[in-house]
């Protein structure tokens, strides 16, 4: 047999022996809280990236002495994590992406997190409610929102200006108009794609193309999958079009995988792609690697031209069987507090300055840490193309909407990823892959619930 | 007075000595058999017992029967993950043999460079897989892969390897002779063990290279033909690391890739069980393709028979 597969028998063996003797875990399942904070603590899925990670862990070991932190570092591992909740031996926290956290709640791997805020004193309406309501099931909090990504649009005004257009005139309302704008800027000879003119940035952002649309993929109780309502599919259609004008989904991706969007050597700066929608970090590399970039900023709009944005990002859980919820807790607590980012994002601007590199923000899930860096650490650079950025991206958060959390939320990304990219391989038309992806999404949220 | 005890019919008299090495070779076993029933065979009966039930890893399991066994027939992404697992197989184990072989008899003529040549074929191997997989991505890359480029050199305009569902296979097998270097060395040890005088008798004989090569080489070779083609279907029908690197490996190739077209059913199984948590369905899925393999390799000993030769048997 293969590893993996041993690795599965190996983990049935472990979870058999522990249910023999009482159940996995065992102990307390609300969420911890009180003032104790002491003992061994342990962590997964969380690292020390950069000065905005060390700044915060730093301050909770300061005020927490008596806490033994261990950090076990690299990305969330779902087998990593399953083995060790088998085994019986669960970290006592984990940080992972939001919208894993419907799954694990349903399922009682993680703790409601009602007595630790409560015990802690944690304001939750501190936290921007996109990202709220992804770490609430049921109306229970599962995890506390810690980074907050959105979504602009990234303009090239050197290439717009090139194709006789302003930043202005790109209109990503006017879906009709979005043909004749993508073939003045994108550059195809011979079947060979040289720049990209619009990237939809599907099946990722499918759900924000969808939402312009004026629908919702998902119930607000994460039960229930609209992907094969009309507008989903009319979305869906207007995004493989805008591929398909650009030599195909074989040239057009194999393109995109050779940008490197951490370098010197970005698309942007390099002339490959003139208009797309992507997270707000890419302004901070943009701003880093390329600081005399022709880049304009915009909201992504709806169809009636409203600003809108999805929101996404990481959350800290307490695991189901954790062995130090009370330290769990504070940690929780002392990571996302404002004073802590405030104190984390002095800590970026001073790393910055250093490296002579201008600062333009950190964007957390706590909107009040955000009022508070923009207004006592932020100063404007001194280029306008990126004040103008912040600006816009500072405008768009309290626009964002973020797909909820989701009993079968992993079965749900893949129906619906799973259905474009049948249809930009060409094995499907829109309706008929969305129709099947709907099946799938059903029959999974059907079994999560039942 | 002394009494005779007579042997027992049928029952091998053994010495003190023969019972003392016996009791030595069971201890020096001992760590292996230990390891067995502990790593092998205590979860295999415990994913088999899994296969029963409704299990999430998280929670106790639930007897559901034969639940999982049934939706295993009816479920459509289980058959196509099986489906592209068996046409992996049925293409790169023959195309591994075939090459390996061709390379073994090359290798075999190359006189003192020889040493040189066996490292250079088996050094991929050494390669972890999941660098394997990354490095063809990039050399199966559309526009700008060297294979598409090296293609075009010759007028060719390449297929979209990894986005065109038809070519994502093609590009799999192909990543998969980047690593026939194992074969080729047991091809290789095989070839050079076949007795000189054979050749020599069948020349006398009259008999030509192709002759000489289908009447000595192949019979002479058969055990190592044999072996490899065991011990390659097998690998092939748990490929795993390559393909999972190349198209699930991340976020960015999860979501962009066709996974209908690259799903192997051992990454199936994998999804089954770490991403949508039914551990108790990918145990049953485990299951069913031990006995497709138990199946498969009892076919290929039954037809061995026939066409390997083994020295010292008689034939």
């Amino acid at each position: 047999m293969s590893r993996k597969l041993r690795a599965t028998a190996f983990a049935g063996v472990l979870t058999l022996a522990l249910t023999g003797c009482g159940g996995v875990g065992g102990g307390n399942d609300e969420g911890g809280g009180g003032t104790a904070t002491k003992g061994a603590l342990s962590t997964m899925g969380f690292g020390f990236s950069d000065e905005i990670a060390t700044t915060r862990v730093d301050a909770f070991k300061r005020d927490n002495p008596g806490v033994e932190l261990k950090v076990t570092e690299g990305a969330f591992d779902e087998q990593q994590f399953l083995s060790a909740v088998a085994s019986g031996n669960p970290p006592d926290l984990v940080y992972l992406d939001r919208k894993l956290i419907g799954t694990y709640a349903r399922r009682g791997a993680i703790q409601p997190l009602t007595q630790c805020v409560d015990k802690q004193d944690i304001d939750l309406a501190q936290y921007r409610p996109a990202a709220r309501e992804q770490v609430t099931l049921d109306g229970t909090v599962y995890g506390i929102p810690e980074f907050s990504t959105v979504r602009v649009v990234y303009l090239n005004e050197g290439l717009l200006k090139k194709a006789g257009l302003t930043a202005d005139q790109v209109n990503l309302a006017d879906w009709a108009a979005l043909p004749a704008l993508n073939a003045k800027l994108a550059s195809v000879s011979g079947g060979r794609l040289a720049r990209i003119g619009i990237d939809p940035k599907i099946p990722e952002f499918l759900p924000m193309w969808a939402k312009a649309n004026g629908v919702d993929m998902l119930s607000a109780d994460g039960r229930a999958a609209k992907l094969d309502d009309p507008k989903v599919i009319e979305a869906l259609t207007t995004g493989v079009n805008l591929i398909q004008q650009q030599g195909g989904w074989g040239a057009f991706k194999s393109f995109r995988d050779t940008f490197d969007f951490f370098g010197a050597q970005n698309p942007l700066s390099k002339n490959q792609i003139v208009a797309w929608p992507m997270e707000e970090w890419f302004l901070n590399q943009a701003a880093k690697n390329s600081p005399n970039a022709e880049l304009v900023v915009k909201p992504f709009v709806d169809r009636q031209g409203k600003p809108l944005t999805q929101s996404a990002g990481q959350a800290w859980v307490i695991t189901k069987g954790a062995k130090n919820p009370d330290a769990a807790c504070a940690f929780v607590k002392k990571m996302t507090a404002t004073d802590t980012w405030l104190a984390a994002a002095k800590a970026r601007v001073d790393a910055r300055k250093a490296a002579g590199q201008p600062f333009t923000g950190v964007y957390t899930a706590n909107a009040e840490a955000d009022k508070k860096i923009f207004d006592e650490l932020y100063q404007p650079t001194g280029n306008k193309r990126f004040d103008d950025a912040v600006a816009t991206i500072r405008s768009v958060q309290d626009a964002a909407f973020a797909l909820p959390a989701s009993p079968a939320g992993a079965e749900f990304d893949k129906a619906y990823y799973d259905a474009v990219n049948r249809v930009l391989a060409g094995q499907e038309q829109p309706a008929q892959a969305l129709q099947r992806a709907q099946r799938e999404a059903t029959a999974a949220l059907d079994k999560a619930t039942k | 007075m002394a009494t005779v005890t007579p042997p027992v019919p049928g029952r091998r008299h053994r010495t003190p000595l023969a019972r003392r090495e016996a009791r030595w070779a069971y201890l020096f076993l001992a760590p292996w058999i230990i390891g067995f029933l502990i790593f092998y065979a205590g979860p295999m009966l415990a994913s088999l017992w899994l296969s029963f039930t409704e299990y999430d890893v998280i929670n106790p399991p639930e007897y559901t029967g034969l639940d999982n066994y049934r939706q295993l027939m009816s479920d459509p992404a289980v058959a196509r993950s099986l489906g592209n697992t068996v046409y992996y197989t049925a293409l790169h184990v023959p195309l591994v043999m075939l090459i390996s072989l061709g390379l073994a008899l090359l290798l075999k003529r190359v006189g003192r460079l020889q040493g040189f040549f066996r490292t250079v074929f088996y050094l991929p191997v050494m390669t972890p897989a999941v660098a394997v997989g990354i490095l063809f991505l990039l050399l199966l890359n559309t526009q700008d892969g060297l294979i598409n480029r090296a293609l075009g050199l010759v007028g060719i305009a390449g297929p979209s390897w990894t986005t065109d569902p038809h070519w994502v296979m093609p590009g799999v097998i192909l990543m998969s002779l980047w690593s026939l270097g194992s074969t080729v060395i047991i091809y290789l040890a095989a070839l050079q063990n076949v007795p000189r005088d054979l050749y020599e008798a069948a020349a006398i004989d009259g008999a030509g290279p192709w002759a000489r090569f289908r009447s000595v080489t192949l019979p002479m070779i058969s055990g190592s033909l044999f072996f490899t083609l065991i011990v390659n279907t097998i690998a092939s029908l748990q490929m795993f690391t390559e393909v999972y690197t190349m198209y699930f490996g991340n976020r960015e190739t999860q979501n962009t890739f066709n996974s209908d077209a690259a799903s192997f059913y051992v990454i199936h199984l994998f999804q089954e069980a770490f991403q949508f948590l039914h551990m108790g369905f990918a145990s049953a899925m485990a299951w069913l393709l031990f006995v497709i393999i138990l199946i498969i390799t009892l076919i290929q000993v039954k037809l061995s028979n026939r066409f390997v030769y083994y020295e010292g048997e008689d034939k």
